[in-house]
């Protein structure tokens, strides 16, 4: 191979690839609102739906008898402990933003922030 | 003499697939170090650019969906083969249109093969999870999918500076 290692096309290509990137990553956090509730699904069917301000700790019966545990503290959910053998939705980390959500792929399931904030709940309750 | 070539490519891409399913081995004894899951060096891309660059399109593709499917088949589930199969595809058959126009190096198109890999696992995930709301992942993973094929990229040219497996058969 005779050819040059770094072209400049490979420049423009990877800048346009990283500044993507961080559009879609703006765009998500600028658009994302503190959600209410964090609903739980298994195998795509809505199990229950748990508001964020309460702090609580739920136990979540996954597919083929999986476990999750979800944690809801402070107005953020994770996950403390998983019986999938990579743990990834540990991993994940605290949601609190409406839009986010922790998957666990080996139980199928699926953690999501819904709802309105209490601003908005503010805000219904004066137009009233 | 003909005969002799054939035993000889056979030999490379016996050689080649067998690197790519270690390197998909490793890759997956190592743990999440990441907060986000789907980020991974992408080891086995290096075959994949190796085998584009100094063999051809066709043997790029064979490699790399071996691989896929034996590293599924020893050490994965169903779900794993499907994520994989769908990116692997995805990201070699990018590369291979990008690498015909002939205007990026080796860099580039492993860079563009690294998102495909990650667009492509994501609409699984949408597919099996029946949510549409991961595009927070596709941020990150385009980002990181970046880097990853740039630094595969770069290994991958350079291996195929010094080493010419076409010489070899």
């Amino acid at each position: 191979m005779d050819k040059k290692l770094f072209k400049k096309n490979d420049l423009i290509l990877i800048s346009v690839f990283i500044l993507i990137s961080a559009i879609i990553l703006i765009c998500v956090s600028l658009f994302s609102k503190k959600g209410a509730n964090v609903v739980i699904s298994v195998d795509g069917k809505e199990v229950v739906s748990l508001p964020l301000s309460e702090d609580t700790v739920y136990n979540i019966g996954g597919y083929h008898g999986g476990e999750n545990i979800l944690e809801i503290k402070d107005g953020k959910a994770h996950l403390t402990d998983a019986s999938c053998p990579d743990k990834l939705c540990v991993n994940m980390g605290y949601i609190s933003k409406k839009g986010q959500s922790i998957i666990c792929l080996p139980n199928k399931v699926v953690i999501e922030i819904k709802g309105d904030t209490e601003e908005k709940n503010n805000f219904d309750t004066i137009s009233e | 003499m003909n005969e002799m070539k054939k035993t000889r490519k056979l030999a490379i891409y016996g050689v080649l697939t067998a690197l790519a399913i270690i390197f998909g081995y490793i890759e997956l004894q190592l743990p999440a170090f990441f907060a986000v899951p789907g980020i991974k060096p992408g080891l086995t891309n290096i075959v994949v650019v190796v085998a584009l660059y100094s063999l051809d399109n066709k043997s790029a593709l064979f490699i790399n969906f071996v691989r896929i499917a034996i590293v599924s088949m020893l050490f994965g589930t169903v779900i794993a083969f499907m994520f994989s199969a769908i990116g692997g595809l995805l990201s070699t058959t990018v590369m291979i249109l990008l690498k015909k126009t002939d205007k990026f190096s080796p860099i580039g198109v492993s860079a563009a093969g690294g998102i495909t890999h990650n667009i492509g696992q994501i609409i699984v995930a949408m597919f099996v999870t029946g949510t549409t709301n991961i595009l927070w992942y596709l941020g990150i993973l385009w980002l990181t999918g970046t880097i990853s094929g740039l630094l595969v990229g770069l290994i991958g040219g350079m291996i195929c500076k010094h080493i010419d497996l076409n010489k070899i058969i």
